[in-house]
């Protein structure tokens, strides 16, 4: 058989790889002249950074804003961006938008604080017993898709106006979220962890909270995420319907004023405060929270 | 059996039986078997054999339909920290805790050790199973190997009446199983704890292994109890090993089979 010469076609013909001199080096030689490493130049490390390229963004949609502005020239309209800050600075000095920024923040936290509350009553019944499981099963696929503030005249009916019936409406936009993703994280613990928990001989709340609820802690985060994001949007939802209670508004009822006002800038200003405390929850308390525990244990 | 002795571990006539979504399964029929001080027992049988239901019943984790499995004499009812698990599977460590804290949990959260004694404790063994530097590192860090390492501590520093471990290197690759193969080996050398070891491969049952239980399939019941307390990994290749290998092979798959378990 000549090498190198087999018909490619043919599988009849048995080839076999030539044999050639093993190789054997006595030592490894040291990684010689080659280049390992090399920093980048700046501009592309900082182009790397999504927080740079985001910025850069922003700038650009900021600047499109402003020139669209000056071009329609319509300040009740369409204020310039520029505009809007001054409007957002001001009012941050005086302190009129942080107050009803504070207002709006303790409404949600006594909302979001009931509604974990009442999420951890369901989740506890679901997974201790099978019609619990139903019941919340049953109840979120009813309740989820139903907007909180949908719920808002009945619960101006039943309770009123004031703090009590935004209270109502933002356990309703979080629980069901937070519930069922607790609910699924405790049920996907491994069958593995939760031998090993039952091996150290733990029950009952021990295990839950040594075992269970760590391990399920992902699925308890991004519950609590998307139960802010929810009870952030119905909150100010509420506040534009009906926003001063006991004499003091919170940001819907700030934007609602200087529309009415056609104060079209501060409306702006309202709607930008808005944004940034999402944001700035989202990212610092949540950011912080997952980079300490589950990113921090690669749960994530 | 002519043993002064009495064993520290008994199973008397189990029937193990599991339910799944459309069935009752029966693991095990009728198996008997008893494990002394010191013993490295092994659980030898195909997939199917009901060796894993045995040392999870054994743990606690499922009542026998017959018969009994009896710790010191003591009828075991409930999971319980006498008896410490090594599973397969890696996620067996708390993600949420680091290495040294893995090792701390059990010993604390059953107050089997005070906290000084505990840390002491975790060093020792932490140190035994070479993972010293990894001390603060979250198992999420490591490599398989270690994850296993770290089990294997976490559950020797408890001291446990028995050591059950559930084909802790079947998901290593070949060359760090032979390797945790020795160092267990080490292990039992310095502390002379007991083991009992399920596993499907012949050869790490004869090198592992000080005694032998040779389960068949489906449902499980005993074929055989052997003696390997003399074969080491150095004795591969020899006569004896072989020939043990070989006589375990034709009770498995009968005379006409050929091939190798892996």
């Amino acid at each position: 058989m000549n090498a190198g010469s087999a018909v490619v076609t043919g599988h009849e013909e048995r080839r076999i790889p030539p044999v050639r001199p093993e190789i054997e080096l006595p030592e490894v030689a040291p990684a010689g002249q080659a280049e390992i490493e090399r920093v980048l130049p700046l501009g592309e490390r900082l182009m790397n950074l999504a927080l740079v390229r985001r910025l850069l963004i922003l700038a650009v949609l900021a600047a499109a804003w402003e020139g669209y502005a000056i071009y329609v020239n319509n300040p009740l309209m369409f204020p310039r961006f520029s505009d809007v800050c001054i409007a957002f600075v001001t009012d941050c000095l005086d302190g009129t938008l942080p107050e009803r920024a504070w207002t709006t923040l303790n409404v949600l936290l006594l909302g979001y604080a009931a509604g974990i509350v009442c999420a951890a009553v369901f989740t506890t019944l679901a997974v201790t017993t099978r019609i619990g499981t139903d019941l919340l099963a049953l109840l979120t696929s009813m309740f989820n898709p139903l907007p909180a503030i949908a719920l808002l005249p009945l619960a101006l009916l039943w309770i009123g106006l004031g703090v009590g019936s935004l209270v109502f409406v933002i356990v309703h936009s979080v629980v069901w979220s937070v519930a069922l993703n607790a609910y699924s994280g405790f049920r996907a613990v491994s069958p593995t962890l939760r031998m090993v928990g039952r091996n150290y001989g733990l029950t009952g709340a021990n295990y839950v909270v040594r075992i269970l609820i760590p391990a399920a802690l992902p699925s308890i985060v991004s519950g609590l995420k998307v139960g802010w994001a929810f009870s952030w949007r119905t909150l100010i939802a509420a506040e534009l319907v009906f926003g001063v209670s006991a004499g003091k508004g919170g940001l819907g009822w700030y934007i609602f004023e200087y529309k009415t006002q056609l104060m079209t800038d501060h409306v702006f200003a309202g709607l930008l405060a808005v944004i940034i405390i999402g944001l700035l929850i989202d990212a610092v308390v949540f950011r912080f929270l997952e980079e300490r525990t589950v990113q921090r244990w690669g749960m994530q | 059996m002519t043993n002064a002795e009495p064993p520290l571990l008994d199973a008397r006539g189990v029937t193990l039986r599991y339910k799944t979504a459309e069935s009752l399964v029966t693991a095990t029929e009728n198996v008997s078997f008893s494990v002394f001080q010191a013993d490295r027992f092994v659980l030898l049988g195909p997939s199917g054999c009901g060796k894993s239901t045995i040392l999870k019943s054994i743990a606690g984790f499922l009542e026998p339909a017959a018969g009994e499995f009896t710790l010191k004499g003591r009828r075991i009812t409930e999971p319980g920290p006498d008896r410490m698990m090594v599973f397969q599977e890696f996620d067996q460590l708390l993600p949420w805790k680091t290495v040294e804290e893995n090792v701390l949990f059990p010993m604390l959260t059953t107050r089997r050790f005070r906290r000084p004694e505990a840390v002491e404790r975790a060093r020792l063994f932490l140190d035994k199973v070479n993972l010293s530097k990894f001390r603060g590192a979250f198992p999420h860090t490591l490599s398989g190997g270690m994850k296993q390492r770290v089990a294997i501590a976490r559950a020797m520093a408890m001291a446990p009446e028995v050591l059950l471990m559930d084909e802790p290197f079947a998901s290593l690759d070949a060359l760090t199983r032979r390797k945790m193969q020795d160092e267990l080996l080490e292990l039992w050398d310095e502390l002379r704890f007991t083991v009992l070891f399920v596993t499907h491969s012949i050869e790490e049952a004869i090198l592992l292994g000080s005694r032998i239980l040779v389960l068949t399939p489906h449902p499980g019941r005993v074929r055989a109890e052997l003696n390997a307390h003399t074969l080491v990994h150095e004795d591969v290749g020899t006569a004896a090993f072989r020939d043990l290998n070989r006589r375990i092979h034709t009770m498995l798959f009968g005379e006409g089979a050929v091939g190798r378990v892996a």
